[in-house]
């Protein structure tokens, strides 16, 4: 169960979000089918947490509900002491399938949050710009989804959602789709960035290595009925790149949790 | 929408070759078609209702001495361009409200697939009774027709638009104003220039039948008096310009929907 894991890091910090006895519940043809079954978990300010599980843990579900786009059936999410309700630009979200809009350019793309909070114009266009280029995209600004490889379409992804100066950063399976160099290489560069610019990040991945590489913690979820099974904390200090998956704890974490989330997986094949 | 850029660049070698070589092609395909039309006015039977180009365009040259050609071309223009307006301005709405609305959607779907399938000159005497005859009745029966089409494609696409751009527009603070002119409204485009292109066909398709209804003139109208007197000369010559004027409208959604939908990601052709 979630417990009281993360003892020494959080130390002094503030609980940004805070997930209380969330059940989530599909109601189909088939009957009912539980999504998530009791999820308690406190992330804390600046915080990086990835969750792994197998398919079906309601991993996705989670984070849906904690982005606003889908209600728990019953239990809370709370952002700084107030109940999540619906969605809010404080809450920036990066799906897997990058979702840029594809009759928009890449700055129109990165703009669109701006826009939607009626910032002026030549405004809207300068924040713009200034994430393109900490994706470096500064060439490609008006190119179009299309045109764009799917690491750079990612990235604009990303550009999009830091353009709304979000508090909490909600990625899903951001490289999932992307081969294993890309994936990499948008692996540290999302490192860099986070040591700059700290944000709270909740990063879903079923990629073991790619969680024990940026996260401070890992949340391994068990499937039916999707809920916590441990939080690891990984004790490897930041800076932390490519090369830190040579580093003897963390092969020694990775193995830990990578059994862990294998045994869930054989439990879930059953 | 209207930002598109279109960047102008010299085509490579490469497309210059491959357009070279769909030209070639068609020219073959028409020096085919030219070959087939040939033997078949040499028949002794087929020779009745083939005349070879000589024969179609000097029967069509009556038809302009009889003051006749170029009314019914405008005529049908005419019929044409209102039934086809008619049906898209009302096909458009009412895709949206059965997109939106289960209960309309559930009314209004089975009654259009039912009668899609009804050959419009079918049904035709029974408009000119309701509507008597003239221009009234062929444009009644094109709009019926046309919103037929351009309802269902429309509405199929807007329930094909790709529900994450919905959530990645919402996350980023768009209200329901703004997904509807920000993501609907250019995501159906490429299904409403689609519904065009069908729109106009149907249009052509149901002139025959339009124009059963005790027309003046028009070219449907004509290809049936032409009948009645075996000229198959002018009536031949009709029905090409029917098929000619078809490619020309088709050619010209092309030209439009290279303008409106650049941006969207095409399928390798075979």
């Amino acid at each position: 169960m979630a417990g009281e894991a993360g003892r020494g890091m959080s130390a002094g910090r503030d609980v940004k979000i805070k997930i209380e006895h969330v059940v989530k519940e599909y109601h189909g043809d088939h009957g009912t089918t539980v999504a998530l079954n009791g999820v308690d978990l406190d992330i804390w300010e600046n915080e990086f947490v990835c969750v792994v599980g197998p398919s079906g843990c309601g991993k996705s579900t989670l984070l849906n509900i904690l982005a606003g786009l889908h209600e728990a059936t019953s239990g809370e999410c709370r952002l700084d002491g107030k109940p999540i309700k619906g969605t809010g630009v404080e809450r920036g979200v990066v799906f897997q399938q990058y979702a840029l809009f594809p009759w928009q350019t890449v700055i129109q793309n990165v703009m669109f949050g701006p826009q939607m909070k009626r910032l002026p114009k030549a405004e809207c266009e300068a924040i713009a710009r200034k994430y393109i280029k900490m994706v470096g995209l500064e060439d490609f600004e008006d190119s179009f989804p299309k045109e764009l490889s799917g690491g750079m379409k990612q990235r604009v992804a990303i550009a999009r959602a830091y353009a709304n100066d979000p508090e909490v950063l909600l990625m899903d399976e951001p490289f999932g789709a992307l081969d294993a160099q890309t994936r990499a290489q948008l692996q540290t560069e999302l490192l860099k960035t986070w040591e700059q610019e700290q944000k709270t990040c909740f990063f879903i991945t079923h990629d073991v290595d790619e969680a024990v590489l940026l996260a401070q913690r890992v949340v391994i979820m068990s499937a039916r009925p999707g809920r916590i099974k441990r939080i690891v904390d990984i004790d490897i200090p930041y800076p932390r790149d490519q090369a830190t998956k040579s580093d003897p704890r963390f092969m020694e974490l990775k193995a830990q949790i990578w059994n862990e989330v294998y045994q869930e997986y054989l439990e879930v094949r059953k | 929408m209207s930002k598109v850029k279109q960047a102008k660049r010299p085509l490579s070698k490469a497309e210059k070759r491959s357009k070279l070589i769909n030209w070639s092609w068609l020219l073959v395909s028409l020096v085919v078609a030219l070959i087939v039309w040939f033997c078949l006015s040499k028949g002794e039977r087929t020779g009745r209702s083939f005349p070879f180009v000589p024969a179609v365009i000097d029967g069509m040259k009556t038809m302009l001495d009889r003051d006749a050609l170029l009314g019914d071309f405008a005529s049908s223009m005419i019929s044409v361009a209102l039934g086809f307006s008619l049906g898209f301005v009302t096909a458009l709405p009412m895709a949206f409200l059965m997109a939106w609305y289960t209960p309309v959607r559930k009314i209004i779907e089975p009654w259009i697939n039912f009668i899609r399938n009804i050959p419009a000159l079918a049904y035709a005497p029974l408009v000119v009774i309701m509507l008597g005859v003239g221009r009234t009745p062929s444009v009644v029966l094109i709009w019926i027709c046309t919103f037929m089409t351009m309802c269902i494609t429309i509405f199929h696409g807007i329930r094909n638009i790709d529900n994450t751009l919905v959530k990645a527009a919402r996350v980023l603070g768009a209200n329901d104003m703004d997904i509807f002119f920000r993501i609907t409204l250019p995501a159906t485009v490429p299904f409403i220039l689609t519904a065009v292109r069908l729109g106009l066909s149907a249009a052509l398709t149901t002139l025959l039948a339009a124009e059963s209804t005790g027309a003046q003139a028009g070219l449907g109208m004509r290809i049936r008096t032409l009948q009645t007197t075996f000229e198959t000369n002018a009536m031949l010559g009709y029905i090409i310009l029917i098929g000619i004027i078809g490619t020309l409208l088709n050619i010209f959604v092309d030209f439009i929907e290279r303008r409106l939908t650049s941006w969207q990601e095409k399928r390798e052709e075979a």
